[in-house]
């Protein structure tokens, strides 16, 4: 934890991260001073102002507001993607690379036909085929994540299981389940960790890229990308409307990159002793 | 060796025909997951007003009829014939379809890439000619803003600014074609080329660094640079020369983003490519194109997943020599 905190990367990662969290908890607890879907046609196209720090939208909304909900759907919809692609990734490589046989190949079967779509467009059909709500849209995102998981953690268990510590564990004659979450998952900690922070910048960027072409969350819930959409035809009229959801969206994914980076940077084995 | 080698590709052609097969599985039992068919699609809810008897025969036209399974062999069957199914949106053949869309596609994924290198290669290298110095910085910012940057966030500001500020839109009159129209065609994919070429620079540019600062500290490299090579030639044929192999492992690796991407890039520059097939096709509930469009896509990107490690293997001299 300490390496981390004299990573530059990651510090400043954290920073950017909490500062986000915190708009999109005001937002999630209704404590911000507008309402981010109500209209309020008299306060169309505003300019940024002390009353309304981004401006207000098309219909009067307030964009500080509907940025702040945005990143919080954003957040959500990532977190919950990586989250479930996380946990059955995991299984399904410690799973693939501790018992071999048949698991094994099944679950590399199904990994590679996943892997043989272009993750935009795997998460694109999917999410054109499930019903459109927040969650839907999550698991979308999660199913192209999964086979991810598995490669990530698949190939260090095939080591780890020829380890002496390992096979030590096998002679006291602990059960296989045992054996996997105890001496196996510990070890395979750190890269995983390093995954999660790389797939979550890559969620967000998925889950805009979904509802700008009208696939994400559908309207009038705020969404990052479907606010970058409809600010298309209004750059001249109202510039602020594409820079604010814009400028969130590049510094949420910029705040995950770095903290990834970080974590790689530190945690990495291959990078140790290099600093 | 040669049997051995031989064996090896073999063995991966086959294992790519059975995911090949997967997939064809994958894509024909997830548009099947959609409540409503062919019927509901063309017809909307006025198929509700059909007469059971107008309902069966429509049902035994598009073969709905039959088990799932015979219809999933008669879908892929077809598509080995060229039989990709039929658009009615667009009075067209999904196989004509694809014909006109793939090579637009094909077209901005080599520009696209080109791009890419021209902006990461050169940058990696800079980077790794001093790390940690103010050019190595400059190359960390590049490749966080490419990774950080949504593409349709880029082509969207691109396309506001220049049309604006430069009066340059050419993509606001029709599309044409390299053939059609070789000056204006080049001038509607720059700007699309751009931001799909930025995005993939980035992992470029980073293998470029990590591979440039590996070799470099290598001894052969040492050892010419004692022989006097000179050190412009050190750099292109000895670092360079043996940084190549991750480089083109990672451009291989970034094909995916770039087919992804283009669904997003193709629609907000309206470049008429495949991506852009499968987008309409989702919009206009016109399954059989999505279905045999994605199946071609998916196909595309493994066939050139397999070539790219082919390639590796032809221009990694440890792996040719063994």
């Amino acid at each position: 934890m300490s390496a981390l905190r004299r990573s530059p990367a990651a510090v400043s990662g954290t920073v950017i991260l909490v500062l986000l969290a915190v708009v999109a908890v005001l937002s999630f607890l209704g404590l911000l001073p507008y309402d981010p879907i109500a209209q309020n046609p008299p306060e169309r196209f505003l300019a940024p102002s002390g009353s309304h720090l981004f401006g207000t939208d098309q219909f009067g909304r307030d964009v500080f507001t509907r940025v702040a909900a945005g990143v919080g759907n954003s957040a959500l919809i990532a977190v919950v993607a990586v989250a479930f692609a996380t946990v059955a990734g995991t299984l399904g490589g410690l799973v693939s690379g501790f018992y071999r046989g048949l698991a094994d190949g099944a679950i590399g079967g199904v990994t590679n036909v996943l892997f043989a779509f272009p993750p935009l467009l795997l998460a694109l059909s999917l999410a054109s085929v499930l019903e459109r709500n927040w969650f839907t849209v999550a698991v979308a995102i999660a199913i192209v994540y999964v086979p991810i998981f598995v490669r990530v953690t698949r190939g260090p268990v095939l080591s780890l299981r020829e380890i002496e510590y390992v096979k030590a564990a096998v002679a006291t004659g602990q059960s296989r389940a045992q054996i996997m979450f105890r001496h196996v998952l510990p070890n395979i900690t750190s890269i995983i960790v390093i995954q999660v922070a790389l797939s979550l910048s890559w969620a967000v960027l998925t889950e805009a890229s979904l509802s700008f072409l009208g696939l994400g969350t559908p309207p009038p819930a705020p969404s990052l990308g479907s606010m970058i959409f409809e600010a298309r035809s209004l750059v001249f009229v109202a510039p602020w409307t594409l820079i604010a959801p814009g400028a969130v969206v590049v510094l949420l994914v910029v705040g995950l990159n770095l903290l990834g980076d970080g974590l790689r940077d530190t945690l990495d084995p291959r990078n140790r002793g290099k600093r | 060796m040669r049997a051995l080698l031989r064996n090896r590709i073999v063995r991966r052609a086959a294992g790519t025909a059975g995911t090949l097969f997967g997939v064809a599985v994958f894509v024909f039992v997830m548009l099947r997951a959609i409540p409503g068919n062919q019927i509901t699609a063309g017809l909307g809810t006025e198929a509700a007003a059909l007469t059971p008897a107008q309902q069966a025969a429509l049902e035994r036209y598009y073969g709905l009829d039959q088990p799932l399974v015979a219809q999933f062999f008669a879908w892929l069957g077809n598509m080995f014939t060229g039989n990709f199914g039929y658009s009615a949106r667009n009075q067209q053949s999904v196989l004509d379809l694809t014909l006109r869309s793939l090579p637009v596609t094909a077209e901005l994924a080599v520009l696209s890439i080109v791009l890419a290198l021209l902006i990461g290669v050169p940058l990696g290298m800079l980077a790794a000619s001093r790390p940690n110095a103010a050019r190595d910085a400059l190359g960390q910012v590049v490749s966080l803003a490419g990774l950080s940057i949504p593409a349709f966030l880029l082509a969207t500001t691109l396309l506001s600014v220049f049309a604006a500020s430069f009066g340059f839109n050419p993509n606001g009159q029709g599309f044409a074609t390299l053939a059609e129209d070789p000056l204006l065609n080049l001038r509607q994919m720059v700007l699309p080329a751009l931001v799909l070429g930025f995005g993939i620079a980035a992992p470029i540019l980073r293998t470029t660094r990590a591979a440039v600062l590996e070799v470099r500290s290598e001894d052969f490299v040492r050892t010419a640079r004692a022989k006097g090579v000179p050190e412009r030639r050190l750099q292109v044929r000895h670092v360079l020369g043996n940084a190549l192999v991750p480089i083109v492992t990672m451009t291989g690796l970034q094909f995916g983003y770039l087919l992804g991407g283009a669904v997003v890039v193709e629609q907000i520059f309206s470049v008429p490519g495949i991506g852009r097939q499968v987008l309409l096709g989702i919009q206009q509930k016109e399954y059989a194109v999505v279905q045999s469009t994605v199946l071609v896509i998916a196909l595309a990107f493994v066939l050139v997943n397999l070539l790219t490690d082919v390639l590796y293997r032809v221009i990694d001299p440890r792996v040719r020599a063994s």
